[in-house]
């Protein structure tokens, strides 16, 4: 099971609780979560699916390379973290 | 119906309502500390739509229906998925252009037999549709698809985009489309068919055998004549441009005095020969001329311009008026318009003398009259 965690500020906009759940790679866990959250997709994810251009995700301390697929395998008790890029905006 | 006057800033939306003393007063304000890109309050009285730019967390469209009591996020523009073998770049900057909505540029209304239908115009240019007063979207593949399309490269912006969209009076099926940079593309059938439309427009920022380009054109703003539509104004990057066939073709006017150059035009819905504009120094200085911060209006078709001073800063003043921050309310005759350092007139009926209402808000991008 994944922990996922957001960002503060975009609660301002969306709601986006922490979530444990169950998946073995980046990219299920983001599609459990959206299926849960629906209108939270779209703020983290641009039209073609990718990690929007100001948006970092670190899994277990580390930041992601994938942004497209998400392909990073999670640990049984991996740590998510979708945050704000220092850039843009 | 209470007048409103709509000002969509980088930092929220802001709603100034006309008291019956005569009197502009703020009213309800809105997603403070958000840009609104665009803002477009619906015939109906009611439904008011805005679109924001949330920055890192994209673009999306709020709705009201109650006229800027309440707010709701519905659907926004998304593009289809981009084919891995798509060639798709900016010809001016050799990049890729991005099958993502990067801004919400413009909302406008599809006309009186369709009061729900709304043309949305984005970054890096999709042109997108609905027709349940933005609820659902959908690209306009005809103009998407058009081979012209990948000869759009971006200007100010650094991505293509459409900023007007025009529907005629007479013929809601009839559209007049401007790009920048990408000329005027027009259709006559809602957007099933297109065809460029910029023909005799000037690009000075091209070699001169490449000036009269249609496909590279940069018109800044587009409007047109209500009750004479033949009639369309474009201020345009190189200067101001007048069609009297509707936006087939267009004749560059000359000797404009304080300067050609700037963002919006609005027209004078009876009278095709009315318009303002707001100067600027061209091109990339975009400052008053001699910080001295004037209104242009021509009363003969652009024979002639006079420069509309009452009510303004009589001493310098820097302001620049973006190209969607000059509106025209057709039923007062009333000019607003508000700068990127906050300040906003409104003019009395005649479109001559103007009120500040604010020298204090965040820089402007939008306004509309409802």
């Amino acid at each position: 099971m994944a922990r996922i965690e957001f960002t503060t500020n975009i609660q301002r906009h969306v709601e986006c609780p922490v979530e444990i759940l169950l998946a073995s790679t980046l990219d299920e866990l983001l599609t459990a979560y959206f299926a849960r959250h629906p209108r939270a997709r779209s703020y983290v994810l641009d039209d073609q699916g990718a990690l929007r251009h100001h948006m970092v995700i670190f899994v277990d301390g580390s930041m992601i390379d994938d942004r497209v697929h998400f392909s990073e395998a999670l640990m049984a008790e991996s740590e998510v973290h979708v945050f704000q890029a220092l850039s843009g905006g | 119906m209470t007048q409103r006057l709509w000002v969509g800033t980088r930092k929220g939306l802001f709603r100034f309502d006309l008291a019956d003393s005569g009197a502009w007063n703020l009213g309800r304000k809105a997603f403070v500390g958000d840009p609104v890109t665009a803002v477009l309050p619906l015939a109906d009285g009611r439904t008011v739509l805005a679109g924001l730019d949330h920055g890192h967390f994209g673009c999306k469209i709020q709705r009201s229906e109650d006229g800027g009591d309440s707010w709701a996020e519905v659907g926004v523009p998304v593009y289809p998925k981009k084919p891995e073998s798509s060639e798709d770049f900016d010809p001016g900057r050799g990049r890729p252009i991005p099958w993502s909505t990067k801004l919400i540029w413009s909302l406008d209304g599809g006309g009186g037999d369709h009061p729900r239908r709304v043309w949305c115009g984005t970054i890096p240019g999709g042109l997108f549709k609905s027709e349940d007063a933005g609820s659902t979207w959908e690209l306009v593949e005809s103009l998407w698809n058009n081979p012209g399309r990948k000869k759009w490269f971006g200007g100010g912006m650094d991505l293509p985009g459409i900023h007007s969209v025009l529907v005629d009076p007479r013929d809601s099926d009839v559209l007049l489309v401007g790009v920048s940079c990408g000329g005027v593309w027009r259709s006559e059938d809602s957007g099933a068919s297109w065809a460029q439309s910029a023909h005799g427009m000037r690009a000075d920022y091209l070699p001169k055998e490449q000036a009269f380009e249609p496909d590279s054109q940069d018109p800044h703003r587009l409007a047109q004549c209500r009750d004479h539509p033949d009639r369309v104004w474009t201020q345009h990057h190189n200067g101001i441009f007048r069609s009297d066939d509707s936006g087939r073709n267009w004749l560059a006017i000359e000797d404009v005095s304080p300067s050609d150059f700037g963002f919006g035009v609005v027209c004078h819905p009876r009278n095709p020969d009315t318009a303002w504009f707001v100067p600027a120094v061209k091109d990339e200085i975009r400052v008053p001329v001699d910080g001295r911060f004037v209104v242009t209006k021509t009363e003969d078709g652009g024979k002639s311009f006079r420069s509309l001073t009452q009510g303004l800063p009589s001493g310098e003043a820097w302001d620049l008026v973006f190209r969607h921050a000059l509106a025209l309310d057709e039923d007062s005759i009333r000019i607003g318009l508000g700068s990127t350092t906050g300040s906003l007139w409104v003019s009395g009926e005649s479109g001559e003398s103007f009120e500040q209402l604010s020298a204090h808000l965040p820089p402007i991008y939008v306004i509309r009259f409802s």
